[in-house]
Order: structure tokens, then sequence, then C-alpha cells
């Protein structure tokens, strides 16, 4: 029997001011108090069809998390997440609830529906300082020897799940910290990287050991994984990690960047700290974001926090077009962003010292849908102008990565170098070897790719008990008879 | 974390580290690189692998003090720790057995040719070199390059060392005696690369040079080290570091090394500071 409805209207988010936070790394979204959250949980109407869950790519029981909140239980609030998902505080923050949970929230179908994703959040934040912990034992030692290539959401979740059925899990991570993109790519003020390591924690208490600088394809390649250092299978979830330029004259300009870069620099190196870090960023006056998507979001608005006079953001379509998450779009325009829709630059004009000076664009009209379709963007004759600036930021996807593809022969990949595997499994066409998130369906969400992480290791698991008692080794001499 | 084994110095303010990597000792390839950091403020760093001892499970790094990163890891000793090294990067060095290459190197390039030339002789090829700089203090690697390569001529801008000259001039000599190289291999500065290059061009010799471009993850994620090869872009870190020399577009690769120098400046000066401040 459902609840009768109360509140219509999400209980607000608390927020930092924009005038003040568009000069701050600190976080832009303060979370909920324990008030707030119980009041907003007490929306839910406690429907019995519950679309909320299979809203969830991870399926958290969304329901019992929700009741839990409203009657201040937060501890098994926490326990019930922490069944589903291992990094709860970084999906309340990141993740695109408004196309997922809240997406079918049964009270959103008239009213706003339940702030699902601010009580996650809120939920991972509590646990965290009164220093909860998943109260779940692992299974018992399976002996069994997994590798995960990647220390982003995909890889992180997968091995979460892996560790907790028992088996013995490393992670090789290529850069210097692990967390691929909650660490390079999403800046500080949307989710701190204190949080991430947090939830990092997590792993290496269920007993996963994370390496660092380990680069995947050159320290070890995947067949010396198995060979060499007795893995018995792998899962890949690199990320794409090759940024696209465009190819307009000039994008080798000095201040010209991939986003990738921008936000590395920023984010992973620090170097909005300069010169208390060593890693420097060019601090632009005007600065052109290109692009619609999250990621453009993210470093136009880390742009305004370098110092940026003008932050433009130009996208080639309408705003109805825009990847972006909503939230995040009124985010940018509060704190000052200049918006600058239906145009695509054509190309960069230089100084004499080779840095970017100024940026000529068209013009854009929307044409036929394409195959995502969206309309299509048109330009049109004779409408170009010119914006000054001083720094531009290339946010318009990525391509795959070579380093995998180029040392593993007998990997098959698309025609756009994307590992092919069965989007249910993970399961690529070399035996022992599961991908997932980025590096299989190109750019994508950090909790799509959770999802795909979530699934490989349910696949691995089975695969791992199928395994003879030798492990891979006396699987590969019996796939070979 | 990556101890320092073994530190020397071979010129004024370029040192030789042997680091404890076992796996990239194991691995590496001529023509590679890693990607270190020093300390958690740290940028990262990228540098050449110079040479490699299995046995012991190091690696080499030459390093010049150029700007605050590579004057603070000068500055560290045997015993110390590197708090990242990440590796082997880049492609290897392509080396047919048996093939002739002249491996010319100017200044701390020739740490990078040195390995170089040690590969091709490895595969039973046969080298010529050049090693040349300003003056003879900042000629390194003399013995081992001449352990490896005949002739091996020294060239010093001053004629403190070896023959008075640049290394293209002696380059020329040796063409003009008759030599004859699959490959010349040049390595150094960007205007010393590009004059090989002008040298080679005419002769129709095919000539490799090694990139040196600002970096970040090394990995191929970022296109920062991004180069223009014969009208197409290149990361150096996954394409590269070397490159057909006639190839390259060497304006541009000097235009973005001079993207932060100002900052570089910056750190600098406040890393003087710090260090000629008292101690506490």
């Amino acid at each position: 029997m459902a609840k009768k409805i109360g509140q219509k209207t999400k209980t607000p988010m608390p927020h930092v001011d924009p005038g003040v936070r568009r000069h701050s790394f600190g976080e832009v979204a303060t979370g909920y108090s324990v008030e707030l959250a119980r009041q907003e949980a007490a929306r839910c109407i406690e429907c019995k069809n519950m679309p909320c869950v299979a809203g969830c790519p991870v399926e958290i029981d969304i329901p019992a998390f929700v009741r839990q909140v409203a009657a201040g239980d937060f501890d098994g609030a926490f326990q019930t997440l922490s069944a589903k998902n291992l990094l709860p505080a970084v999906c309340g923050r990141v993740c695109p609830q408004e196309d997922q949970c809240e997406k079918v929230c049964t009270l959103g179908v008239r009213f706003e529906p339940v702030a699902i994703g601010r009580l996650e959040r809120f939920v991972a934040d509590y646990a965290a300082l009164m220093h909860l912990s998943d109260t779940a034992a692992p299974a018992a030692p399976s002996g069994r020897k997994v590798a995960i290539v990647g220390s982003g959401p995909a890889g992180l979740t997968a091995a979460a799940d892996l560790a907790k059925l028992g088996h013995s899990v490393t992670i090789f991570e290529a850069l210097h910290k692990a967390g691929g993109v909650l660490m390079y790519g999403i800046p500080e003020f949307r989710l701190p990287k204190t949080i991430v390591q947090g939830e990092i924690e997590k792993l290496t208490g269920l007993g996963v050991d994370i390496k660092t600088n380990h680069v995947i394809g050159r320290t070890f390649t995947i067949d010396e994984l198995f060979s060499e250092l007795g893995f018995d299978a792998l899962f890949i979830g690199t990320g794409a990690g090759l940024p696209h330029f465009p190819s307009i004259p000039g994008v080798n300009l000095i201040g010209v960047f991939s986003a990738n870069e921008y936000l590395t620099r920023s984010n992973l190196m620090k170097a909005y700290r300069f010169p208390e870090h060593d890693t420097p960023i060019v601090r632009g006056k005007n600065v052109a974001v290109i692009g619609g998507g999250n990621t453009a979001m993210d470093s136009v608005r880390t742009a305004l926090r370098l110092g940026a006079e003008h932050a433009y953001l130009i996208y080639r379509r309408s705003r109805d077009e825009m990847p972006a998450r909503a939230e995040e779009v009124e985010h940018a325009e509060e704190e000052g962003v200049e918006i600058v829709l239906l145009a695509a630059p054509t190309e960069l004009l230089g100084n004499e010292k080779s840095r970017v000076r100024a940026m000529r664009c068209v013009r854009m009209a929307l044409g036929e849908p394409d195959q995502s379709g969206r309309r299509s963007p048109v330009p049109i004759a004779g409408s170009e102008f010119e914006i000054a600036v001083d720094t531009v930021v290339f946010a318009v996807g990525q391509g795959a990565n070579p380093l995998i593809r180029s040392t593993t022969p007998d990997l098959p990949v698309t025609k756009w170098g994307y590992i092919v595997a069965d989007p249910e499994t993970g399961a690529t066409q070399k035996p022992g070897v599961f991908a997932g998130g980025d590096i299989v369906t190109g750019g994508a969400t950090v909790i799509s790719a959770m999802g795909a992480g979530r699934r490989a290791a349910r696949a691995i698991d089975a695969y791992l008990h199928r395994l003879p008692a030798g492990g891979h080794a006396a699987a590969d001499a019996f796939i070979s008879t | 974390m990556p101890r320092i084994l073994a530190k020397e110095t071979l010129a004024p303010d370029v040192v030789r580290f042997w680091i404890e990597a076992p796996a990239i000792a194991k691995k590496r390839r001529p023509g590679q690189f890693v990607i270190i950091r020093t300390d958690e403020t740290g940028e990262r760093i990228p540098l050449t692998i110079a040479d490699a001892d299995t046995a012991r499970g190091a690696i080499a790094l030459i390093v010049q003090g150029v700007g605050k990163s590579t004057h603070k890891l000068n500055r560290l000793e045997p015993g110390d720790t590197i708090l990242d090294v990440a590796g082997p990067l880049g492609q290897p060095t392509h080396i047919e057995p048996g093939m002739r290459v002249c491996c010319v190197g100017g200044g701390i390039g020739t740490a990078v040719v040195y390995p170089i030339a040690a590969g091709v002789r490895a595969a039973a090829g046969r080298v010529a070199a050049i090693v040349g700089a300003r003056t003879k203090d900042l000629i390194i690697l003399e013995r081992e390059m001449a352990a490896v390569a005949e002739p091996c001529i020294i060239t010093t801008d001053d004629g403190s060392h070896g023959r008075k000259g640049l290394v293209t001039e002696a380059l020329r000599m040796l063409f003009a005696e008759g030599y004859e190289f699959d490959e010349v291999v040049a390595v150094g500065p960007l205007p010393m690369m590009q004059a090989v290059c002008a040298v080679t061009r005419p002769l129709g010799v095919k000539t490799i040079v090694s990139l040196n471009p600002i970096m970040v993850d090394g990995t191929g994620m970022c296109g920062g080290c991004r180069v223009t090869i014969g009208g197409e872009q290149k990361f150096v870190c996954v394409d590269g570091p070397e490159f057909d020399g006639h190839q390259v577009d060497f304006a541009e690769v000097a235009a973005r090394l001079r993207a932060y120098r100002e900052d570089e400046a910056t750190a600098m000066d406040r890393y003087r500071a710090e260090l000629a401040a008292p101690q506490r």
C-alpha cells in the first residue's frame, strides 16, 4: 500500500553562493543535513512496483535505503547501499540520476521525483564521517588471481565485487594515483579527491592490491599477466584514453588543450595550486571550451576558477541536445559561464609567439536527425565570427587508446579500436579476458562503467569456477588440444 | 618505492642515476623512456632510459638540471627513493640486424643516443658516432660511446676537446670520406637535430630524431605532446619519441616547448630562494 503524497518538490540542496564558488575549488553542493535528508526521504510514497531499482545500473535497493533514511537508521541505509555499490559517495555526486533512478520514480510522474542521488550522497558522507564500514563478510578465498587493468569506476567496481567473492585481486593503474577519471577528470569542486581516496581505501580494506605506475601494454602485456604473473582472468577497464582534436588550423598553438590535459593538470597534478605544486597550467583570461558534455562543463568551470574573465562554452547544437546534466549547465551559468549555442570553431589564430589569440567560428543551424537521433548541425554560409581567446579547450570526445590493442594482437577490436566485448558479460574473444567501460563503449558515464564492471565481475566469477585446477595456464593447454 | 642505487656526476649539472626498477629494466628496449615523480607535489618528468642492468634490476637515467623538477631530482642521493617510476613508455627504436647507423649526440642528447647505439651494436650492426658539446666539460658518455662505435668522433664548439666545430661538420666529413649509413640517428637540442636533417636531406639518408616535448601522463591520454609529422598529428608518448627527422615541424616543436617558460622561471626562482633560506 503506497503512502500518501506529501511535499511535491525536492528538498533543495544547499549550495555555496555562485559569486563565492566561481573563485574556489571547494565543493559546490554542500550536502543535506540529517534533518533535510529525513525530510526528503519521507517523500518516498513506497510504491509497489519500485521502478527506481531497475533504473539503477547497479541495482541498489533504493526503496529500502530511502526508508531507512526516513527512519533515521543511517547505518542500516549505508549497509543497504554497500551491498550493491562500492562508491556511493561518488555516485551520489556524479551519477545522472535524472536519466536513471529518478527518471522512473513513481512520484516523478506528477511531481518532482525523490532526490535519490542527494540521499545516496548524504548516507555515504554520513558513513565516512562516522567511520562506518561495510559489515558483509567476504567469501572464503578461492585461490584464483584476477588482474584489473585500470582503476577507474569500471575497474574499482569489478575489483570490489571479485574480492568479496573471495578472489585475489590486483589492480594495475598507469598513473601515480588510483581512481582514473574520478581523480584526473572530475574536478575537486564537483567530487572532492579525499572522498575518492576514501572510497578506494575501502577496496584495500577488502584485500585488493593496487599497483600504481604500471602501464599495461608496456610494463607488462596482457599475455604476460597470464604467463609470467600467473593471473587466471583479467578485466580491462582502461577508459577510452586518446583525445580528439578537430581537423582545423591552429590546434597545436600554445594555449590549446584537450580537456584531458587541462583537467589532468588541474585535478591530478593540482596545477591550480602552482607554484606550491610544481605542474603549471595556462591561466587564461578569455577561455573557450568546445563541447556540450559534462567534461566540457568541468573544463569551463575550472577555467573560471583559474581566473578567467570570460569563460565561453561553445556548442554546435542547441541546448536541448547538450549531453551534459542540466544541473551542471545551470551551475555553470550561475557562476558566469557564457554559453554560445549553435556555433563551432573553424580556425584558431595565433600571435607571433605561436600562442592562440583568437578563434574563428561559424554559426550552425539544425538539420535532419543523425544516427544518434539528434538533429545534426549544418554551418550557415557567411555567418563567421571571431572571439578573442587566449586559451581553448577541446572537450569533443575521445578515441581508443592504442597501448593494449597494439600489444595484444589476438584481442579483437572494432574499426575504431574499441575492444569487442559481450555487453552482458564483458567477455572478449580472448579466453579469460573481459572488458568494460569506455574502452568498450566509447565515452560514457561513471555509473555505466560501474555497471559494466559489475556484470563482468559476475561473469569472471563464473569463468573462474569453470577453470580446471591448474588455472589459466591449464585452461590454455586444454583449449589448444 | 624505487631506490637510487648509485649516482655519479657526468658533467656540471648532469647526473647519472642507477635506479632500482626490475620490471622496467627487463622490459625496456632502446629508445624508450620512463615518467618519474620525485615527491607528492612534483611534476611528472619524462626521461629516456639511458641504460639497463637486468642482473641488478636497475635502469640508468641521465638528468640535466634545467628547471626546478630536474634540480630537485639531482639533489637526491644513493639510498633515497623516488616516489613514482612508470614505464617503459614510447615505441622502441626500430633496429634491424646488421644495419649501419651514424649516431649523433649533442649535449645531453648523447644520453638518448647511447642506448640506441648500444642496441644497434648488439644487433650485429655497425655504428659510427659523433658526440658533440659546447666545451670539453659538457661531453658525456665518451667512453661508453667509444666502446660501441667506430669511429667515435668528439666535437666541441671551442675546440677544448676533439675536433673544433659542430657535429654537422663531422657528419659531412664522414660522408665525404665515403661512409655509407642506412640511417643517421640524431638527438640533441632542436637546432642541432634540424641542422643534421639539413645535411642528410639532400643526400637522401634516412634520419631519425628523438623528440622531448612537454608531457603529462605519457600514455596517450592528454595529447599535450602532440607534434606534426609530415602534416599529420602524432603523440610523441605513444607514436614516438622517435620520428623521421625530415618530416618533423621543428618550429612548432620549439614553440610548444616554450609554453610554460615564465612559470618555469617562477618555479625555479622560488626554489632557489627556498634553498638559500636558512635551514630550521
